[in-house]
């Protein structure tokens, strides 16, 4: 056989491998389904910069499906999750919702993951007039003011002030008061809403801001960065960052010796079980946001039991091992929705979003109210501190004590150690 | 095929389009079929610089999210009316295309393509600084009642069918014409067609110019259909290794080629979006495209033409 | 703000960061610099060197360094494999420039994809003694992190350029970029030696991303942010030189430290590019090319 003709064989062999996948999996598409089970559909960040928590959370929605099936299921009917991974990519998301809709026909849709991808879903929904739950998106709904919109994140009304309004207040009622702040963030959606909202803080507490600036989210380092903020020896310093700037900034900050008296506020990504383990005793000190910790006064009914599951199957795929961020708050938000559909009694958009309207819901991360715009009726960012933490096991963070929360009030469960040098120690 | 040949062909796609928009098919069908449609002027578009002229253009996502971006600063300042939005979109990723060919004068090969990765990267940072167009924390489009056609999503596939069938016609008409000639001349060897009296130059600033103002065509639309538009996925890396695969799947030296390519590649992918749904969609483009670059350089185009060569 | 002391630290940084940029770009100053093959697939090989290095230092707790030293014979092999398929597939048909490009780019995302998907995209870190610790100099910090990268990365030139201009095969290696014929009429295969020197490029990758871990989390993606430095760097240092490519290296190292601490960090992506188009445009050479 010549080399020429080899190669042509092999190529003919490419698109008869192409055509043939391409007939196969083309018949899935237009396959239409039984209409026995109640059916809620939604795109995840399974894949992309999101993944590492949109994979919790949709094991999260699965351990509710299952649980609500061995109930029973939904008024007597079976429960259906139906799933597909949006890449992180907001493009994706139209098509994979009209999918779900036309093609599944799904009874009910949630949100994906993150702000970016909550955002394309929400002129679907306005124009089908579809009730939807949102997990875990800052501010999606202020310019639309859609009432059939309801947001898991305990963010509450004016969601970029609320963010970080619980780190100022902590720095406002220290004896002396800090008078200088410095602002740091990443050029991203997310943190530049929350440094907005810091700014105004800012003016509010009366802080005098000496450094504000942002920094691309592929910066490999992190010490000139905390360099330029430690020559300006701020007394408080709030960071708005993803989890990879999150480490960056720890460490930097750690090695160069940067010491404020308050240092933290808005890093995503301390609050996952890999970076916890990997920055173990620097993360000593940091006051910072976070949703729920595993403390006396956060242990609401249905979390132990939640936890137990979601651990055990998360050790076996190879997620986030302790999942003390986004699962609960995704399991709250379908708990949320089968709840509103038990209690209206049926499966009309409309008539299960007043239900959610008008009702408070007891969930597994306590109880929910919703206001305006489908926030939280009031904001319930926690504020905690790192504290005590030695070496970089994992079990310590399973128990109360480690993180520590000091706001708001009615969770508080230690007090701050203040300035943040003492608690380094 | 002569030129009045091609255009009663151009207009039964049309025709054919906008059947589909009158049935009552499934509007999934709309969804995907703008995906893949626009892949066919992103393929088509860079095949004029690449395939033909031989420049490979690793920046697909910024004049792609120039034409995006352009169509949200017209939207903001004046609310213009689509067509509006297409044509300055193409025309400012035409002009960053003349900008880059200009670059070609110092630039060969490799750099020039990393001078167009660069270019990405740069336009991406502007563009995150830019609050104007909603910057980092990304543009929302609240999209007024749809004019004339049923739904927005029918408007948006019929518009996406236009625009591949006018990008296609132009591809064509340089190939044949003493542009694409010349564009294969210093595809082949630049010096020589230089010497041989070839307006290297202007040639390839044509090329550019051209390509970058399709690639624009094609993202003018985006907002109007993915209704929020952020840096990070509009200048998505993948439209690079696309508008790379395609061509080189479907072949790079003639019109035909980046069609068959979109077509196959893109539908293989929305299948995939909505079926095997992970990454493993991904690793598929990037395995198919060295696959056919190692085995199949000439694309299926070149393996069709083998084919006829030896039955003659 | 400004202030010596901040400066100074920021100079002092760079050239740490200069250090390692140095061992990332070896490979592709190899490569592309003396080869001429346009390997843009040279960053995703440093981050396979960065994973791992971390599934080693996981699983079994072993420091990057050992790690990435460790597994460069497995990444030469690999290295010299890939040239075997390019030489046979393009340069030996005379095809290189656009097929070889694509050739890589497509490696460049096999690898990026495959990563994803057996590690997914959580970011990766590694552990070991000297990270977070620093020691200050006259009111200079100098962080171990980024120090010992340093070192190595200098180390890895030295050896490099010893390498080029003391062995037998290294002079081969730089005397196949200058006159492939009057090699083979001294005995020498052009082709064994350009596998050779492939291979010790895609080895380099393996140390580097072993390096890349040391300094900060790693994820697939972050390849792409190498591929502008690591080509800036070669044609500023001039293509074909070893010392030209650790003298352009700490020269972004320090550009970028200086941009991030005196004009915030927004902009510092953006200055291995412009550097790389500013070298293009007033001196293709290089600074110490041929």
């Amino acid at each position: 056989m010549t080399r020429l003709r080899a190669r042509t064989l092999l190529g003919w062999a490419l698109i008869g491998a192409i055509a043939g996948t391409l007939a196969l999996t083309g018949t899935g598409v237009f396959v239409a389904r039984a209409a026995d089970p109640i059916k809620i559909g939604l795109g995840m960040a399974l894949t992309g910069g999101l993944s590492a928590n949109g994979k919790p959370a949709l094991m999260a929605i699965q351990i509710w499906k299952d649980d609500v099936n061995k109930k029973g299921g939904l008024l007597g009917r079976p429960v259906e999750v139906i799933a597909y991974d949006d890449q992180t990519n907001a493009a994706t998301v139209p098509g994979i919702y009209t999918k779900l809709l036309e093609v599944d026909k799904v009874d009910f849709v949630v949100s994906g993951y993150g702000t970016n991808l909550i955002a394309p879903l929400m002129p679907i929904a306005m124009e089908r007039k579809l009730t939807i739950m949102g997990i875990l998106g800052l501010a999606n709904n202020e310019k639309y003011k859609y009432p059939n919109y309801f947001q898991i994140q305990p963010s509450g009304p004016d969601p970029e002030a609320n963010w970080a309004t619980g780190f100022f207040e902590i720095a406002a009622k220290q004896n002396p008061k800090p008078q200088t702040i410095a602002l740091v963030g990443a050029d991203a959606e997310y943190p530049r809403h929350a440094i907005a909202g810091a700014r105004e803080l800012v003016k509010k507490y009366g802080f005098k801001a000496v450094y504000d600036k942002s920094y691309p989210p592929s910066t490999v380092d992190y010490t000139p960065i905390a360099r330029a903020i430690k020559a300006v020896n701020p007394d408080i310093v709030f960071v708005a960052s993803y989890p990879p700037d999150s480490v960056g900034m720890v460490r930097a900050a750690a090695e160069v010796g940067l010491q404020p008296k308050i240092f933290g506020g808005g890093m995503v990504g301390l609050q996952f079980t890999t970076v916890m383990t990997s920055l173990g005793p620097m993360l000593n000190g940091i006051v910072n946001y976070d949703f729920w910790a595993p403390e006396s006064t956060m242990m609401f009914p249905g979390i132990k039991e939640f936890f137990a599951e979601y651990q055990k199957r998360a050790k076996e795929a190879g997620v986030d091992t302790l999942g003390y961020y986004l699962p609960p708050f995704a399991y709250s938000a379908v708990q949320i929705l089968g709840l509103a559909i038990e209690g209206s009694k049926s499966l009309d958009q409309q008539k299960v979003a007043d239900y959610i309207r008008a009702n408070e819901f007891s969930t597994i991360v306590g109880k929910v109210r919703f206001g305006a715009n489908g926030e939280w009726a009031k904001s319930r960012v926690l504020q905690v501190q790192y504290q005590g933490i030695k070496g970089t096991d994992i079990e310590q963070f399973r128990v109360p004590g480690k993180k520590v929360v000091l706001y708001p009030d009615e969770f508080k469960s230690g007090n701050v150690i203040y300035p943040y040098s003492a608690a380094q120690k | 095929m002569k030129i009045r040949g091609a255009l009663v062909v151009a207009v039964a796609v049309i025709g054919l389009g906008f059947l589909l928009g009158g049935l009552r098919v499934n509007p999934y069908i709309y969804f995907a079929g703008y995906v893949v449609l626009q892949y066919v002027v992103i393929a088509t578009a860079w095949n004029i610089l690449g395939g033909y002229a031989g420049y490979v253009n690793f920046g697909t996502p910024a004049f792609f999210a120039l034409g995006a971006y352009t169509s949200i600063a017209l939207l903001e300042a004046f609310r213009a009316p689509l067509p509006v939005l297409i044509l300055c979109g193409g025309l400012v990723a035409g002009l960053l295309g003349l900008g880059i060919g200009y670059l070609t004068l110092r630039l060969k090969g490799v750099f020039f393509s990393i001078a167009t990765f660069a270019l990405s990267v740069v336009l991406q940072t502007l563009i995150i600084n830019w609050d104007y167009v909603g910057g980092a924390k990304g543009y929302t489009l609240i999209r007024p009642p749809v004019p004339l056609f049923r739904s927005w999503a029918v408007l948006l596939f019929i518009l996406m069918i236009v625009l591949a069938v006018v990008t296609v016609l132009v591809a064509r008409t340089i190939e044949r014409s003493w542009i694409g000639r010349g564009l294969a001349a210093l595809r082949d060897n630049e010096e020589a067609a230089e010497c041989m009296g070839v307006p290297t130059l202007r040639l390839k600033l044509f090329a550019t110019t051209i390509s970058g103002f399709f690639l624009g065509v094609a993202g003018a639309p985006f907002p109007y259909y993915v209704t929020y538009v952020e840096p990070s996925s509009t200048f998505d890396l993948n439209y690079a290794v696309n508008a790379l695969a395609m061509p080189m799947i479907g072949g790079t030296t003639t019109w035909l080629g980046p069609v068959i390519g979109a077509v196959l590649l893109g539908t293989a992918q929305q299948i995939a979006t909505v079926t095997i749904s992970s990454e493993l969609n991904l690793l598929i483009v990037g395995v198919v495209l060295v696959l056919f670059v190692v085995l199949a350089p000439e694309g299926l185009t070149g393996l069709v033409r083998k084919l006829k060569r030896r039955r003659a | 703000m400004f202030s010596w002391d901040l400066v100074a630290n920021a100079v002092v940084a760079g050239i740490l960061l200069g250090g390692f940029y140095a061992a990332v770009s070896l490979g592709v100053s190899l490569t592309f610099g003396l080869l001429d093959i346009v390997n843009i697939a040279h960053p995703a090989f440093v981050i396979l060197g960065a994973y791992a290095a971390y599934v080693m230092n996981s699983s079994f707790g072993l420091d990057p360094i050992v790690t990435g030293v460790l597994f460069t014979p497995l990444f030469y092999l690999i290295g010299a494999g890939v040239y075997r398929i390019y030489y046979g597939s393009f340069e030996r048909r005379g095809e290189e420039s656009l097929r070889g490009l694509v050739f890589f780019f497509g490696l460049l995302f096999i690898i990026e994809v495959a990563l994803s998907l057996k590690y997914g995209v959580d970011y990766r870190m590694v552990e070991a003694a000297y990270i977070g610790k620093s020691i200050d100099l006259a009111g200079v910090g100098i962080a171990f992190r980024l120090l010992v990268p340093c070192l190595v990365g200098l180390a890895m030139t030295l050896a490099l350029y010893l390498f080029l201009s003391r062995t037998f095969y290294g002079r081969a290696v730089m005397g196949v970029s200058q006159d492939q014929v009057a090699l083979r009429l001294m005995g020498a295969n052009p082709v064994r030696i350009k596998t050779i020197a492939f291979g010790l490029g895609i080895a380099a990758a393996s140390l580097s991303g072993a390096l890349l871990i040391t300094i900060s989390p790693v994820v697939p993606s972050t390849d792409r942010d190498y591929i502008g430095r690591v080509f800036a760097i070669t044609v500023l240092g001039g293509l074909g030189s070893i010392g030209g490519t650790l003298v352009a290296s700490i020269i972004l190292g320090v550009a970028e430290s200086l941009m991030a601490t005196l004009f915030g960090p927004s902009w510092s992506l953006a200055v291995s590019f412009g550097i790389l188009l500013l070298a293009l445009a007033v001196r293709p050479a290089g600074l110490f090319g041929r």
